[in-house]
């Protein structure tokens, strides 16, 4: 038997339920040197901005135990390239294109969704809403469920209709589940969570912070519990909202637990720095556990462990 | 093109040697020997299949040869956990290797003499670079240096490779006292060098450099910024470099470079963000635009 893992997040449809986390895969040409990206339900690209954007100073990244510290600071081109090299590129390979947007206000947002709108190809658009607000002296847009709400209905509002568009959460709130039913209310047609978790670490022979700076965002398999937290209490507070799963996917059990919790996709950021190929490993291992479950649908497992002890899994 | 492709594949170690103050390992790796030119480098996995250290550690391919359909030599310090753990490494034990990655040290066309500038371990990826160039029929020139003695690496070897081989160490332990710089200079000028390359840390990177143009002669440089994915996702090694067209991008180290012409590093701002670099806060603004202090990953 080999399992269906066609995945259906509201009118997004992948052929299945893996993709990558944003800013985990560069442009998709690095990844495509050591797998088919056409493969994997989808590319979730780096938060796109309007212009070029220099990033963070070096050091960017430490590592700590299980996961990372990252403040790259959304280095990248800017929309005009990436429309014009980027995208192109991912379309020709086959593969399915999620751009993650990011801006300093929602009009920024807007411009990149009327953008992506005006160009073929876009599977879906995500929000990245962990990013400084120009208006409130650089506060997180997630940090305040009024300006995230701003941002996503200027999204919805300039996206083509038939491009889904969700809005991507950080954990790092008071109350997770008020912000996500704000995103939906304002438009989001599903959720993406979590983003990086704020953390630190300092180097005792230099005795500076080991990412220039100061804090950074967590990353990897040491903030998958709480990742997971997140989906769930989402999933049960809103189940008929589409959620796309990450932090700390390194193997195919760890998807499972995605898509049990209410995930209705996975995708891996960090494991990819450590396996280049963690995507389709993630992919294979997945399915190859669906097979030892007896599992026929992968969607049949979407937020299987919400329901009452004993019930049965209908594949 | 695909040849040029890096792999990624479970190598099988052959040795684990102790050479001077380093380590080195060598690994059954036949596909990235085989693709391997000089100056490129690979990304290994530390820790085992589960280990809590997810990022790759890189080093420079020191050595390749044709045995067990070839295999891979690379040096190290030990200096933190990854390191220590690779050298506890046994024979036959298996390490997860992506490689050969970053662009080579382009190669002259004529035979030309070329003198090859090394800090520390940085030598290491100056000895396949000087067979190569020796192949070429360049006349090459070694200038080694360590902090003392036992830091200096392959002097035998370098001897052996080279025209001549000049030595400097900080205390004066072996060879000159003093730094590469200041010896290459006199090699320079001995051996009418028509051409640099040089790998080590940052500050020995930016003198070679400033020598370099003293003497009006090109030179390649080959950083050892920090990587923490090797194959170019997590932008994390980025540098300061100019490009064709003028314009300073934070370029990475794993697949701009690791080597980059030494003029255009702008040496005294890594770990900075250029105000004119591409994408600076405040580069550009567009008329509607606040110059912004912007973070966030
Ligand atoms: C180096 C790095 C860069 C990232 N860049 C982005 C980004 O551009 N946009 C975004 O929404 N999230 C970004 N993230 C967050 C990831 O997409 C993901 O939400 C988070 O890392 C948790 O997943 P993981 O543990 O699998 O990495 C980045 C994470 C890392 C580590």
């Amino acid at each position: 038997m080999i399992p269906d893992l066609r995945v259906r997040l509201g009118e997004l449809e992948l052929v299945n339920p893996v993709m990558t986390a944003a800013g985990c895969a560069g442009s998709g040409r690095e990844l495509a040197q050591f797998f088919d990206i056409a493969r994997i339900g989808a590319v979730v690209t780096k938060s796109v901005m309007l212009e070029p954007r220099a990033g963070r100073p070096a050091p960017r990244i430490a590592e700590t135990p299980s996961g990372m510290l990252s403040a790259v600071g959304l280095q990248g081109p800017g929309i005009e390239v990436f429309l014009q090299r980027d995208l192109p590129w991912l379309l020709s390979r086959g593969a399915r294109a999620a751009v993650s947007v990011a801006g300093g206000g929602p009009g920024e947002y807007a411009e990149l969704a009327r953008r992506l709108s005006e160009a073929p190809g876009v599977a879906m658009i995500e929000v990245n809403l962990s990013s400084p607000d120009l208006a409130r002296r650089g506060r997180h847009f997630a940090h305040d469920p009024e300006a995230a709400a701003r941002v996503v209905r200027a999204v919805r509002a300039e996206a083509r209709p038939d491009i889904p568009v969700f809005a991507k959460l950080s954990p790092d709130v008071p109350d997770l589940v008020g912000l996500a039913r704000v995103c939906v209310e304002a438009g989001a047609d599903g959720l993406a969570m979590i983003n990086t978790v704020r953390g630190m670490a300092i180097d005792v022979d230099t005795m500076r912070p080991a990412v220039a700076g100061g804090p950074g965002g967590l990353s990897g398999p040491a903030i998958r519990p709480i990742a997971l937290a997140c989906v769930y209490e989402v999933h049960a507070a809103l189940p008929e909202v589409p959620v796309i799963g990450m932090g700390g996917v390194r193997t195919g059990a760890d998807a499972l637990e995605f898509l049990l919790a209410g995930a209705g996709a996975v995708a891996v950021g960090t494991a990819i720095f450590h396996d280049p190929s963690a995507c389709v490993r993630v992919l294979r291992e997945l399915e190859q556990a669906l097979v030892e479950r007896g599992v026929e649908r992968v969607a049949s497992l979407v937020g299987a462990a919400h329901r009452a002890p004993g019930a049965a899994v209908r594949g | 093109m695909n040849d040029f492709r890096p792999v990624q594949m479970s190598s099988p170690v052959l040795t684990v040697r102790q050479v001077d103050a380093y380590h080195a390992i060598t690994v059954v790796a036949p596909g990235i020997a085989e693709r391997f030119r000089s100056g490129q480098f690979i990304a290994v996995a530390v820790g085992g299949e589960q280990s809590s250290m997810l990022l790759r550690r890189a080093f420079a391919i020191h050595d390749v040869k044709p045995d067990y359909g070839g295999t891979v030599e690379f040096l190290f310090a030990v200096r933190g956990r990854g390191t220590a753990w690779l050298a506890e490494r046994r024979s036959r034990d298996l390490l997860d290797i992506i490689g050969p990655l970053g662009k080579p040290f382009p190669l002259p066309r004529d035979p030309v003499n070329c003198v090859l500038v090394g800090g520390g371990y940085g030598s290491a990826p100056l000895f396949p670079l000087a067979h190569a160039l020796r192949r070429r029929g360049c006349r090459v020139d070694l200038v080694l240096g360590a902090a003392s003695a036992g830091q200096v690496f392959g002097a035998i070897t370098a001897r052996r490779v080279a025209e001549t081989a000049t030595f400097t160490t900080d205390d004066g332990s072996f060879g000159v006292r003093g730094r590469v710089t200041d010896a290459l200079g006199q090699v320079i000028e001995d051996a009418r060098s028509d051409v640099v390359y040089a790998c080590g840390p940052m500050p020995m990177l930016r003198e070679v450099t400033a020598l370099a143009a003293r003497h009006d002669i090109p030179v390649q440089v080959s950083v050892e910024e920090t990587m923490a994915c090797g194959t170019g996702v997590c932008m994390s090694c980025v540098v300061p470099v100019v490009g064709g067209d003028g314009i300073t991008r934070m370029a990475r180290s794993c697949v701009d470079g690791p080597v980059f012409r030494g003029e255009r590093v702008r040496f005294d701002d890594v770990g900075t963000i250029p105000f004119d670099a591409l994408g600076a806060p405040g580069w550009k603004a567009r008329g509607d635009e606040e110059s912004p202090v912007r973070e966030a990953g």
